[in-house]
C-alpha cells in the first residue's frame, strides 16, 4: 500500500478528513519550497502537492500563474522538482503529489519520468491537462512503478466522463469544486453536493474537493462532503505576499 | 494513397492531434464534436451557410491572374486566391462566420476567441454581431500595439477586447486565456478558435470550413488553365489558410509548399519555423510540432507578422509532412518584407504580411519554372492591417 492509500484509510477509519496543501515548487526559491514543506507537515498537512512550473499553466488563475512564472525565472526545472523530491524524503515520509502539465513529462519521457518520480520518492502524480483517454502510456508507466494516477472530475462532467474518470484514477479522484480556472471564487452548495453523491456513488476510491477553497470556513463546508480538501491559490497568496503559512493551515486542519 | 482523411474517432491525425485539455472542457468538446457532426450533415444548416458565403463574405473569392507579377519574376504564371477580398479582409472569416452560426444554433449566447493579427478577433466579432451573440476576444499586449486598428475595429463590432498582460503576450496566451474563460462559462459560450489547431474537433472543423478555399480555386484554375497547377503555396501560423487551400487538392498530382515565418532567420532563435526548429510536443490542446526548450517549457517566437507568430501548427500538417504530401519551408522577416513590397508594386495588391510569406516563397521558385506552369498563392489577407506596422520599421511616422 503507498504512502496515499494508507492515509486516506487511516483517516476514513477514525472519520476525520484529509488536508492536501499545494505550493509551487521553487516560489521564491527551493530552499523557501523545502522549509514550507516541514512546515506544512507540522500544521497537520496529510499529503503536500507540490507545482512543478510552466511557461503556459492554462488551468491555473493569476495566482499561480505568477507563482510560476517567479519560479521559472529561478530556473526550476522538472528534474529539479524530483531533486527536491528526494531531498526532502531524506527527513520527511509526508505522502508527495507532483502537479504537472502535460509537456514537460512529455518531454522528459513518460517512462523515464514515472521511473525517476518514483525513486525519489513522489506517491502520486495529477496532469490537469491530461485526460484518461490519452494517459494509456502514462498509467501504464505508473502502475508498474505503484505511483497513483490522480485524475480530476469538475461540474461539468457527465456520468460517461465520471466512468470513465473513476476507472482510471488512483490515490483518490480530485473534483474540481468549480467550473474554472484554480483560485476563482467558490460557491458550496446542493450542486457540489449533487455532483459528490454522483461520483461517489460510482467509485469506492476517495475524493477530495479542490479550487477555490480559500477560508477555514470554506474548508469545513467542502470537507463535510468529501474525504479531503485541497487547497492552493490560498497558500500561494500568502507565500506571494512574504506572510507565514504556517497559522493558516493549522486553522484549515482544525475546520476540518 | 489518399490523404484526404478524417483524424480517428479521438481526433488524431497519425501520432498527432487528439485533446490535452483539462477534463471540464471535456464535455463542451464532445458536446461540439456532436453538434458539429449533426449540422455539417443538415440541409438547412449548409443553405445558410452557402447563402452567406455568397452574400456576406463574398465568395466566391477571385482566382486573379497576376501577369505583372509573374512577367517581372520570369518563369511560372502565378494566381493569386484573393482570399484578401473577403468582408473584414482576411479567410478568416470563412471559419468564423461557420462557427458563430454553429454556436447560435447550438444555444450558446457568448463568443470569445483569441487573435494574433487581429484578422480572427474581427472576424469572430463580425460573426458574433451577425448572429445577435455576445462577444469576448482575448489579444496579447504587444500583439494590440502591433495591431492597434484591428483592435478598434473589434471594439466598432461591439465586441470586448481584453488585452493579456503575461506570458509572452502574444497568440499563446491569448489562446491560454481564451481557454480559461472557456473554461469557466462553458455553460454560455462557444470558443470560436481561430485555426486548425487545439482538442480536436477543431483541427478538422476549422479545415472543414476552410476547404471553400480550395474547392472553389480548383474549379477555377481548371476553368481557366483547363488544368490543374504545378504548384500551391500559403503560409502557414496555425495552418488553416493553408489547409484551405490544400485540402482540395490533397489527391491530386500537385505540389504543395506551406511557409512558416522565419523571423530573423532559424540560427538566431527568433522566428516561428516549427518545423525547422522544432520538436514534438503537447500544446493547448493537442499533440504536434513545438517550439520548446529540453525541459518542456514553450519558447518565445518572432515574426514581423503577428498571424504567424505562433510555437505550434496544426497537427494535420504534422501528418502531411511526415507523409511527404507538403513540403514546409519558411521566409525571413526580410524576404517577407521584401515580397509586400513587390505585391504592392507590380500589382497593386497590398498583402497582409503573412499572405507576404507565401509570395515570397513564390518569388523563389518561379523563376525557375518553365512559362507554361502554374503556381496559385493563397493570398490569404489584405496589408491595410500591417500599413501602420510598416511605417514603424520603416522608421516613418504617420
Ligand atoms: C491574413 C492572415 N493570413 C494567415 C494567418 C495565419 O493563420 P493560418 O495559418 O491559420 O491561416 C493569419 C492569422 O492571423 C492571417 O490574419
Amino acid at each position: 500500500m503507498n504512502r496515499i492509500e494508507k492515509i486516506f484509510k487511516t483517516k476514513r477509519a477514525q472519520n476525520s478528513k484529509i488536508f492536501i496543501p499545494y505550493i509551487m515548487s521553487g516560489d521564491p526559491s527551493l530552499e523557501h519550497t523545502k522549509r514550507y514543506v516541514a512546515e506544512l507537515e507540522e500544521a497537520g498537512a496529510d499529503i503536500i502537492e507540490l507545482g512543478v512550473p510552466f511557461s503556459d499553466p492554462l488551468a491555473d488563475g493569476p495566482t499561480i500563474q505568477r507563482a510560476s512564472e517567479r519560479a521559472l525565472a529561478q530556473g526550476v526545472t522538472l528534474r529539479k522538482c524530483l531533486e527536491l523530491v528526494r531531498e526532502i524524503r531524506q527527513t520527511s515520509q509526508v505522502p508527495l503529489i507532483l502537479m504537472t502539465y502535460f509537456n514537460p513529462v512529455f518531454k522528459y519521457g513518460i517512462a523515464a519520468f514515472i521511473k525517476e518520480a518514483s525513486d525519489a520518492g513522489v506517491d502520486g502524480v495529477i496532469v490537469p491537462d491530461l485526460i484518461p483517454d490519452e494517459a494509456d502510456e502514462f498509467i501504464r508507466a505508473a502502475r508498474q512503478r505503484g505511483l497513483d494516477t490522480i485524475f480530476l472530475l469538475a461540474p461539468t462532467s457527465t456520468e460517461d466522463r465520471i466512468g470513465k474518470v473513476v476507472k482510471a484514477a488512483t490515490g483518490f479522484i480530485y473534483y474540481v469544486s468549480i467550473t474554472g480556472i484554480t483560485g476563482s471564487k467558490l460557491s458550496i452548495g446542493e450542486p457540489m453536493k449533487d455532483m459528490l453523491a454522483l461520483i461517489k456513488n460510482s467509485t469506492r476510491k476517495p475524493v477530495a474537493v479542490g479550487f477555490g477553497i480559500s477560508t477555514p470556513e470554506e474548508a469545513a463546508a467542502a470537507a463535510k462532503m468529501a474525504d479531503g480538501i485541497i487547497i492552493g491559490s490560498a497558500i500561494v497568496r500568502l507565500i506571494a505576499e512574504g506572510k507565514d503559512i504556517k497559522d493558516f493551515a493549522k486553522k484549515i486542519k482544525e475546520a476540518i | 494513397m489518399k490523404f484526404k482523411k478524417s483524424p480517428d474517432s479521438k481526433g488524431h491525425f497519425g501520432v498527432y492531434g487528439g485533446r490535452f485539455v483539462p477534463e471540464t472542457l471535456m464535455p463542451a468538446l464532445i458536446e461540439l464534436e456532436k453538434a458539429y457532426k449533426a449540422h455539417k450533415e443538415d440541409r438547412a444548416f449548409l443553405h445558410e451557410l452557402i447563402q452567406l458565403q455568397k452574400d456576406y463574405i463574398g465568395r466566391p473569392t477571385p482566382l486573379y491572374h497576376a501577369k505583372n507579377l509573374s512577367e517581372k519574376l520570369g518563369g511560372a504564371k502565378i494566381y493569386l486566391k484573393r482570399e484578401d477580398l473577403c468582408h473584414t479582409g482576411a479567410h478568416k472569416i470563412n471559419n468564423a462566420i461557420g462557427q458563430a452560426l454553429l454556436a447560435k444554433k447550438m444555444g450558446k449566447r457568448r463568443l470569445i476567441a483569441e487573435t494574433g493579427a487581429g484578422q480572427h478577433g474581427v472576424a469572430t466579432a463580425t460573426g458574433a454581431a451577425l448572429t445577435g451573440l455576445e462577444c469576448e476576444i482575448y489579444m496579447g499586449s504587444e500583439d494590440v500595439r502591433r495591431q492597434a486598428l484591428n483592435v478598434f475595429r473589434m471594439r466598432l463590432l461591439g465586441a470586448k477586447v481584453t488585452e493579456v498582460d503575461i506570458g509572452s503576450r502574444t497568440l499563446k496566451d491569448a489562446i491560454n486565456e481564451a481557454l480559461r474563460d472557456w473554461t469557466t462559462n462553458v455553460h454560455t459560450t462557444h470558443y470560436v478558435l481561430g485555426t486548425v489547431f487545439g482538442p480536436h474537433p477543431f483541427p478538422v472543423m476549422v479545415r472543414d470550413f476552410q476547404s471553400v478555399i480550395g474547392k472553389e480555386a480548383r474549379r477555377q484554375i481548371l476553368n481557366a488553365e483547363k488544368k490543374l497547377p504545378d504548384c500551391l503555396i500559403a503560409c502557414v501560423g496555425g495552418g488553416s489558410n493553408s489547409i484551405g487551400l490544400f485540402y482540395a487538392f490533397l489527391d491530386d498530382d500537385v505540389r504543395m509548399v506551406g511557409v512558416e515565418a522565419g523571423g530573423r532567420g532559424i540560427g538566431s532563435g527568433e522566428h516561428a519555423a516549427r518545423f525547422a526548429g522544432g520538436s514534438l510536443g503537447v500544446f493547448q490542446g493537442c499533440k504536434s510540432y513545438l517550439l520548446q526548450n529540453d525541459e518542456g517549457n514553450v519558447l518565445g517566437t518572432h515574426s514581423v507578422s503577428a498571424g504567424l507568430d505562433y510555437a505550434s501548427v496544426g497537427p494535420e500538417h504534422c501528418f502531411l509532412r511526415d507523409m511527404k504530401r507538403v513540403e514546409y519551408t519558411f521566409a525571413t522577416d526580410e524576404e517577407a518584407m521584401k515580397a509586400f513590397a513587390l505585391l504592392s508594386e507590380t500589382e497593386g495588391i497590398i498583402p497582409a504580411l503573412e499572405s507576404a510569406h507565401a509570395v515570397a516563397e513564390a518569388s523563389k521558385i518561379a523563376p525557375s519554372m518553365s512559362g507554361d506552369s502554374v503556381i496559385i498563392v493563397n493570398l490569404s489577407g489584405r496589408g491595410d492591417k500591417d500599413v501602420q506596422e510598416v511605417a514603424r520599421i520603416k522608421g516613418i511616422t504617420l
